[in-house]
């Protein structure tokens, strides 16, 4: 399994920039990693009980957290409206709570609950209890943490960024569904800029060298990162990509992202801008279906306008479902293929990259 | 599925930010606003700590409300999505939580 992105598939960062210079890095063999999910004792509820019952075997109630000779530990906090427990273990016990609720439980191992839960209705069904043998509830101790999930890829992130900054470089992560013509403004943009300035590409896509392929055809140096089963770029596989792209002093560089409108959108690679590309030929609720995605952006890219007049896609619309999602995004409306509105972009690209310029 | 990252990230730092023992259980908070789907990441845990010191670990996972000030009006109101209007009509409002996406603590032996 992928250490960065928890994918199971294998990464593979291909250099294109030189001859022979292609390299494959990546170590994964977990061919499949979403097994059915089997939730044995260990769910941490958080939940209401309006009202429900427990009937119990035995007849020692107890109240709340009991603890029994063993380390396996299960903790409730819930609410319910109604539901029904079923542990089946060998022993049996009851628990009598003082929200009224009791809980059927045969165990043949011993735990803690500390029960207190608020349920909106569910159903427990512990089949496989997950005993601590080897675990000694009387030094268990928690530590608090308070750290980011995503602490490491921001770090990574802004380590990246440093560096881009370091070398003048205006790096652009490039978003949007697949299809919404990426890679066509990209080979545009290189063709038209690629005279005035160093571009270099980073292209991401879970399968194939085609984009790359594409990239090369305009003469810019670009990495194809295949992320395999992964959904999108992280600022570890940017790094990578840097490592062998090497974009020169002063560049533009583009990212291409995994073509999604979900999960980039988590993910600081240490761009400069990110810009996300929607088309004429989607769903003007795009920006509303999507919303992550679309506040993200710096900038979105309209794209494909000239097909205007043989789709039903609104503009106005659009542009209004945008605003109620990310007022403060820069807006171009563009034909990759047929040129409208590009001058507006390449001089973004140019200010902000002058903007790098001046800023190091 | 960036759970699945999410999952990972959660092990990784775990894993990091603990040197030795066994961790018992993991305490995350996750925002609404975060567009992150908690039973994912549960259901992405138990695959992602497999032969870590994590496994069979409790995920318990906080579920924070989002909360918004308004920019025009500047009253305070619950947000249950990223878009959540206020209700003096406005659309612009200043995330104060709902996108939180820490660990909070672990219980460890």
């Amino acid at each position: 399994m992928c250490a960065t992105c928890g994918c199971s598939g294998t990464i593979e960062t291909e250099a294109m920039a030189g001859p022979g210079s292609r390299e494959h890095g990546h170590e994964h063999g977990d061919p499949q990693h979403l097994p059915g999910y089997h939730h044995a004792h260990d769910h941490g509820h958080g939940h209401l009980h309006a009202g429900h019952d427990h009937d119990h075997a035995d007849e020692h109630p107890h109240v709340h957290a009991h603890s029994h000779d063993d380390l396996h530990a299960h903790d409730h906090g819930h609410r319910h409206a109604a539901h029904d427990h079923d542990h089946d273990h060998d022993r049996e016990h009851s628990h009598a709570h003082d929200d009224g609720h009791a809980h059927d439980h045969l165990h043949d191992d011993h735990h803690d609950h500390g029960h207190g839960h608020l349920h909106a209705g569910h159903d427990h069904d512990h089949r496989d209890p997950r005993a601590r043998t080897d675990a000694d509830p009387t030094t268990a101790r928690t530590l608090e943490l308070e750290q980011e999930i995503l602490g490491k890829n921001r770090l990574l992130a802004e380590r990246n960024r440093g560096w881009l900054q370091g070398r003048e470089i205006f790096a652009v992560n490039l978003m949007s569904s697949p299809g919404s013509g990426k890679t066509t403004l990209l080979e545009r943009s290189i063709r038209d800029l690629g005279k005035e300035m160093a571009v270099s590409v980073v292209e991401g896509d879970q399968e194939t060298r085609l984009d790359a392929e594409r990239i090369r055809g305009t003469g810019a140096r670009v990495v194809q990162i295949n992320t395999g089963t992964g959904c999108h770029l992280d600022a570890r596989m940017l790094e990578r990509a840097l490592r062998e792209l090497s974009p020169p002093i002063g560049s533009l560089l583009f990212v291409e992202n995994v073509g999604n409108l979900v999960c980039p959108a988590l993910f600081d690679l240490g761009e400069g801008a990110r810009v996300v590309i929607a088309s004429t030929t989607e769903g003007e609720d795009k920006p509303l279906k999507y919303p992550h995605m679309f506040r993200a952006a710096d900038v979105v890219v309209l794209n494909k306008v000239d097909l205007l007049p043989y789709v039903s896609f609104d503009v106005e619309r659009f542009l209004a479902h945008l605003r109620r999602v990310n007022p403060g995004a820069k807006v171009f409306a563009v034909s990759a293929t047929h040129g409208d509105g590009l001058p507006d972009w390449y001089h973004w690209l140019a200010a902000r990259g002058s903007a790098v310029h001046v800023a190091s | 599925m960036h759970e699945l990252s999410i999952s990972q990230g959660i092990v990784e730092s775990v894993s990091d930010a603990v040197p030795d023992g066994r961790v018992l259980a993991v305490t995350v908070e996750i925002g609404r606003l975060t567009g992150v789907f908690a039973d994912a990441v549960r259901f992405c845990f138990d695959e992602c700590s497999r032969g870590t010191r994590l496994e069979g670990a409790r995920l318990d996972i906080v579920d924070v409300l989002g909360r918004g000030r308004c920019s025009s009006c500047q009253q305070e109101v619950d947000m249950e999505e990223l878009v959540t209007p206020c209700p003096c009509g406005n659309l612009l409002l200043e995330i104060l939580r709902g996108q939180e996406l820490r660990i909070r603590s672990v219980e460890v032996t």
